[in-house]
């Protein structure tokens, strides 16, 4: 299926949903994504998932983004089945970076979101095990965040040059 | 076998200094604690491998810091593996020494200015013996610093009292 039929299937499927919110965004030069609602984003990966149409069995990449004042999350998604591929797109505040967790449908996407949360403070809501993944476990701060300051000492050893 | 081997007429007796024995003993066998920490790492298995042959120098990778009298620093230390560093180092028994390889070991490396996560220098939590430039330093340059600490040991003495 096209970039566009995938949108399509979407729409006839969530277009009657006054909030969920899908926006495409099909002519970027790569990687052409569609935009939905966090409320509705569990819905929405069972059905890219489940739909004899799409299957979309596989997420093989989850990335956090700070666009400052809000931070994206960008779910890769690829049918082995099919042979298409698509991006979901989520944005959520900054003030309350928060949104439903997908591990219950892509089970690949547990560590992926430990990532996010550890990187950029996201809290997925409905994880089995949300701790941090990279950094240590007594570290403060999100490292990836625009405004993060990077810490003068950690456990008594200097950080900076 | 080696230097003395079917070199005696009589009893074998030969004399030396005890600090010289006891030295050349030391750095022809030089432990090396056996973990790698990045692509340094790879450099430091290819100088172990037939090729270089680390082991010709003594240097026998040992899996536990009790056995062992030198920690190759290979690669990148980053802050959650510094406090692990400093607990092994800990553990080594004395006489010991650091070897400090590549850049990241050295300084920080490409890390310096934007790593939040490295440590700028293992020096800054344990004390290095020699610093190995080079990013990641060949297996020859490795070689290199492990003579020159070769050359430290042979310095030293043990056996003798310590002037104040």
């Amino acid at each position: 299926m096209t970039s566009q039929e995938i949108f399509d299937r979407l729409i006839a499927q969530f277009g009657a949903v006054s909030d969920a919110g899908i926006v495409s965004k099909l002519d970027a030069p790569v990687d052409p994504s569609i935009t939905v609602a966090p409320a509705h984003l569990k819905a929405i990966a069972f059905f890219l998932r489940d739909d004899e149409e799409l299957q979309f069995e596989h997420c093989s990449c989850l990335s956090g983004v700070d666009l400052k004042g809000k931070f994206a999350i960008i779910y890769q998604l690829a049918s082995l089945t099919k042979k298409h591929k698509i991006t979901i797109r989520v944005e959520v505040p900054a003030e309350n970076p928060s949104l439903p967790s997908v591990e219950s449908v892509w089970k690949t996407t547990n560590w992926h979101e430990r990532e996010a949360f550890d990187m950029f403070g996201i809290v997925f809501t409905g994880h089995p095990d949300l701790r941090r993944i990279l950094m240590p476990y007594d570290w403060e701060g999100h490292p990836l965040r625009k405004d993060y300051q990077v810490p003068e000492f950690y456990n008594g050893m200097r950080v900076p040059y | 076998m080696g230097l003395l081997d079917v070199k005696f007429e009589h009893d074998n007796v030969m004399v030396t200094s005890l600090d010289w024995l006891l030295n050349w003993a030391r750095l022809s066998s030089l432990y090396q604690l056996q973990f790698g920490l990045a692509c340094c790492a790879i450099e430091m298995m290819a100088a172990s491998a037939s090729t270089f042959d680390m082991m010709r120098f003594g240097v026998i990778p040992r899996a536990t810091p009790r056995q062992v009298d030198v920690m190759i620093v290979s690669g990148t230390v980053t802050l959650k593996m510094a406090t692990r560093i400093k607990r092994l180092y800990d553990q080594m028994p004395e006489p010991r020494y650091v070897l400090s390889m590549g850049s990241c070991a050295n300084c920080g490396g490409p890390y310096w200015e934007h790593g939040y996560h490295v440590l700028k220098g293992v020096d800054r939590i344990i004390p290095v013996d020699v610093y190995i430039p080079g990013c990641p330093p060949r297996p020859e340059a490795l070689l290199e610093g492990l003579m020159k600490l070769q050359e430290k040991v042979r310095n030293e003495t043990l056996a003798k009292k310590k002037t104040a």
